[in-house]
């Protein structure tokens, strides 16, 4: 059945019939004397009568609730009206005169506006819809005022524990036994003579008022999703249901909820609230709940033990098998204990299965601890504590009705189940998406923690980020000039990269080499060309000529930073520097080959120095303008050039600077590059723009010390190739900070550049420490055969 | 699996029984009942060692020629028994273990049940449920 919306006037008469009606105070009425005369005063043919009963639904619980009433008492005046009986003309014959009773009810009627004006809070309470009884058809609850009718409508049918809508008794059957409300009857009773809607009207100020304070006392215990009492608290125990359920508890409960009594707006929410959802757990219940969890546990966020909640339950009076049963419904987490979520979650199946609900198989879901949480989180601070919903009667009605309508016009949405508890429905869809929110956000978390990538850096950062503002500061333009400060910048990056290269390549070098030297040079050379790296970057932002690259290793590595690189230069540095520094440049192909061969011989001085030879290499070819080059290049060379470097690295330099001032420089570098374009593009992947690519091919095992020149050659074209490589890579990094023009963005490319070139120099690192091993090998074998041709030698 | 599931009581009365050829059930009755002894023997032979030693877990107490007896016992000396059909001969050893490790789990939840008295009967829906389960999957 749809919910019933009434009028205030509606409101207030049916009320006061009701009153009058509900003899024996028990908020329900059995389909007996007073009902039947009060329909048959309608003047409506039987049938009609009988119909109107069936639609109401009072066949089916054997009795009319207070909703039932209500309907029945609107279809009367439909019928009265003319208007064909159906359920849908409760609401929507607008204007529906008061169902007219003869004789007796004629006195209620005028007796109407009187009690009107003396029940005020009734007024407040009843403007709403009577909520359906549950099972029964849905009353939208529009206001908290038909809540309380309905509650107790409801509760009554739910009563006895029975199947919601069981009740097969007719309209005239004897009614379910009545529990006896305390002060109802007394109320009602007295006061209502039959004859007279006068007197009836009275009591009925009276009983509203006693009625409501029933409600709240009851309502601790049964707040019945259906229902209705659940929320009265009042004295009165409103619903028989939950007298008989609890006399105990219902004793505790009125003591709390007395106060309430007043409140009829009180039960009137309570009762409007349960419909929609048999499961949902309106706010007044929540509270109610939650006063009663502090009863047992002060602490909201501590447990309950299973022993003080079988106990607490235990007067609910429900049989031992389904509290059990509801302990392992609302137990979430099976820890014998329960918290302040699953209390009331537990509390909300007793008030259920009271109500004549199943218990469910499951935990519904708006019973789940996490969904309670929510709800429970918000409303618990708000509400008076032990008063709970006697508390905050005079509140309530306000802070309902405002709702009211709203949850009206929401209803039909929200119209779920044959159960309309509208507020409910709403607020559970509120709180179940506050929950989910909640559930939600957890998950959330992990994954906003996380961090964006920074690229670790070998080197000290503080010198890059110096030198990275260098760069940017610097000018935009490839000149020469401006590349020294992108050089150093490149510079800096290279030391980062080559310092990792170098780490890697030290450490291939250490796997693959057995030679000790290796091993222990390692170490050594890649403390070297960090602090090498270090230094050439301090240094560099300092120089106007193009870093020098530092510690060419010796020459002999001029681009490698590897370790083993600088190392073995070093020990054959001695007349390979200047070679080697010669060689260095070759390698990478200085982007302006045509600077001057000054820088160049900076360079191999400085060889040791600079970040990676590789770096210097490139620069000495030329000239400072491609010491931003290098830098670039450096990085590529720490990966290609650790190995190859040896040689190479030291011939470059020297060749380079040697060969070219510039338009040797040039060439070779335009060689080198070709060659380190062709290498790297074997190689390499994609950063190729940069020529970083190229630089995995370069790394020729440089070091062929032993070799011929003519071996040296080919790998200084390498180099030359790498060194061009490297050059592009370093050229194309001075671009760095001219491109962006802002520090952040600039540091963000070139960390995205300093990665690919870290990626291809290591690539290229391994190439090379492959080569090396070759290389090695051969020299040992080259070593054998000496020894042998040796004893030879003697002979 | 299980064609049989009983729950005994450290005293040896039943907490639960329940199998699932509903004709018949007495024969199942009798054969839990006389596994018990098989149990004991069990416990006892495990003996002097502390029960910490004694793996929960008993095995194949005893195969008839249609079914096949497995035991379990926990620290409380609550037992669970468990029959099974023989022709089931995909029944292995670590689903027998996991059968009764749920038994287990089923049996400390209903425990937790404040409204549970140890040493009534096993009302409990959810162990009922978990219980079919087990053993819906013989039919």
């Amino acid at each position: 059945m749809e919910g019933l919306t009434l009028s205030d006037a509606e409101q207030k008469y049916y009320s006061d019939l009701f009153s009058y009606c509900d003899i024996e105070s028990t908020k329900k009425v059995s389909a007996n004397g007073r009902v039947l005369e009060l329909f048959r005063a309608a003047q409506l043919p039987n049938d009609v009568v009988l119909q109107i009963m069936e639609l109401c639904g009072a066949t089916r619980l054997g009795y009319f609730g207070r909703s039932q009433f209500y309907i029945a008492l609107k279809l009367v005046a439909v019928a009265q009206s003319g208007f064909p009986l159906r359920v849908e003309s409760i609401n929507t014959v607008k204007d529906l005169p008061l169902p007219r009773f003869v004789a007796s009810k004629n006195e209620q009627e005028s007796r109407h506006p009187t009690s009107y004006s003396s029940d005020s809070e009734n007024q407040g309470s009843y403007s709403g819809v009577i909520p359906p009884p549950p099972g029964r058809g849905q009353v939208k609850k529009g206001s908290t005022s038909h809540d309380t009718v309905q509650p107790r409508a409801s509760v009554d049918q739910q009563e006895p524990v029975s199947p919601v809508v069981s009740p097969q008794q007719s309209p005239p059957a004897s009614p379910h036994t009545w529990r006896k409300h305390n002060r109802h009857p007394s109320g009602g009773n007295s006061e209502r003579p039959l004859a007279g809607p006068g007197p009836f009207w009275s009591p009925f100020g009276e009983a509203q008022s006693g009625s409501s304070a029933g409600d709240a006392v009851w309502s601790g215990h049964s707040p019945p999703p259906p229902q209705e009492n659940w929320v009265s608290f009042a004295d009165t125990p409103p619903t028989s249901t939950l007298l008989t359920m609890h006399p105990a508890s219902v004793q505790d409960q009125t003591t709390v909820r007395t106060v309430a009594s007043a409140t009829t707006a009180n039960e009137i929410r309570r009762q409007s609230s349960s419909y929609d959802d048999p499961w949902k757990i309106t706010d007044e219940q929540r509270q109610y709940y939650v006063n009663q969890f502090k009863t047992i546990q002060p602490d909201l966020n501590g447990f309950i033990p299973g022993s003080a909640a079988k106990e607490f339950f235990t007067k609910s009076k429900l049989p031992i098998l389904e509290l059990s049963h509801i302990w392992e419904l609302s137990d979430f987490d099976k820890d014998g204990a329960l918290t302040l979520d699953e209390f009331c979650a537990a509390f909300h199946l007793v008030v259920a299965r009271k109500n004549g609900y199943d218990l469910p198989e499951k935990l519904p879901e708006s019973l789940m601890p996490k969904l309670i949480d929510l709800e429970d989180s918000a409303d618990v601070g708000d509400q008076p504590g032990e008063v709970g919903y006697s508390g905050s009667p005079a509140e309530a009605p306000p802070s309902k009705s405002p709702s009211m309508p709203s949850l009206n016009q929401t209803w039909p949405e929200l119209n779920q189940s044959s159960e309309q508890w509208e507020t409910f429905s709403e607020r559970s869809s509120s709180s179940q998406t506050l929950t989910q929110f909640d559930s939600n956000i957890a998950p959330a978390d992990p994954d906003t923690a996380i961090v964006h990538p920074v690229p670790i850096r070998m080197t000290p950062s503080k010198i890059h980020m110096q030198e990275m503002e260098l760069k940017r500061t610097g000018s935009d333009h490839t000149n020469p000039t401006s590349p020294l400060l992108v050089k150093t910048s490149d510079l800096s990056e290279e030391n980062k990269i080559n310092s990792s290269v170098k780490f890697a390549s030290g450490n291939t070098v250490a796997d693959g080499y057995s030679s000790s030297d290796s091993f222990t040079s390692d170490p050594e050379q890649i403390g070297n060309n960090v602090t090498r790296q270090r230094s050439h970057s301090g240094t560099s932002p300092e120089n106007t000529a193009p870093p020098p690259p530092p510690p060419r290793p010796q020459p002999s590595h001029s681009r490698s930073s590897s370790l083993d690189m600088n190392r073995t230069f070093s020990v054959t540095t001695g007349q390979q520097q200047a070679g080697v520094v010669a060689q260095p440049p070759a390698v990478p192909p200085r982007p302006q080959p045509s600077q001057a061969p000054g820088p160049v011989v900076h360079r191999p001085v400085d060889a040791d120095g600079l970040i990676t030879h590789t770096s210097t290499s490139p620069q000495q070819i030329p000239e400072q303008p491609n010491f931003a080059d290098f830098s670039q290049f450096e990085v590529f060379a720490a990966s290609n050039v650790n190995e190859e470097q040896d040689d190479e690295a030291e011939k470059h330099p020297e060749v380079l600077p040697v060969e070219k001032s510039s338009d040797p420089a040039s060439s070779r570098v335009a060689k080198t590059d070709s060659k380190i374009e062709e290498k790297t593009a074997a190689s390499a992947p994609a950063n190729v723009s940069k020529g970083t690519t190229p630089l995995a091919p370069p790394p020729k095992p440089v070091r062929r010390r032993l070799k011929s020149e003519d071996e040296l050659r080919p790998e200084v074209d390498e180099h030359t190739q790498k060194t061009g490589v490297l050059a592009a890579v370093l050229a194309s990094q001075p671009s760095i900070p001219r491109s962006v023009g802002k520090d952040k963005k600039a540091i963000q490319a070139s960390i995205r550049r300093n990665k690919e070139t870290n990626t291809v120099l290591a690539r290229l690192n391994s190439e090379l420490q492959q080569q090396l091993k070759d290389v090695l090998e051969e020299r040992i074998s080259l070593e054998v055969q000496l020894e042998q041709l040796r004893p030879f030698s003697h002979l | 699996m299980a064609v049989c599931v009983a729950v005994i009581a450290k005293e040896n009365y039943p907490l639960y029984i329940r199998s699932i050829p509903t004709e018949n059930e007495l024969k199942f009755h009798y054969m839990v009942h006389t596994s018990l002894d098989v149990v004991d023997e069990k416990i006892s032979a495990m003996g002097k060692a502390l029960v910490d030693q004694r793996e929960l877990y008993l095995g194949l107490l005893y195969p008839t020629e249609d079914y096949k007896v497995y035991g379990y016992v926990t620290n409380s000396k609550v037992k669970f028994v468990m029959v099974v059909d023989s022709s089931n001969t995909a029944l292995r050893d670590n689903e027998i273990r996991s059968m009764f490790r749920k038994l287990h789990n089923s049996y400390t939840d209903v425990m937790c049940n404040p409204f549970y008295n140890p040493g009534d009967r096993i009302q409990s829906r959810a162990f009922d449920g978990m219980v079919t389960s087990m053993m819906i999957q013989v039919c």
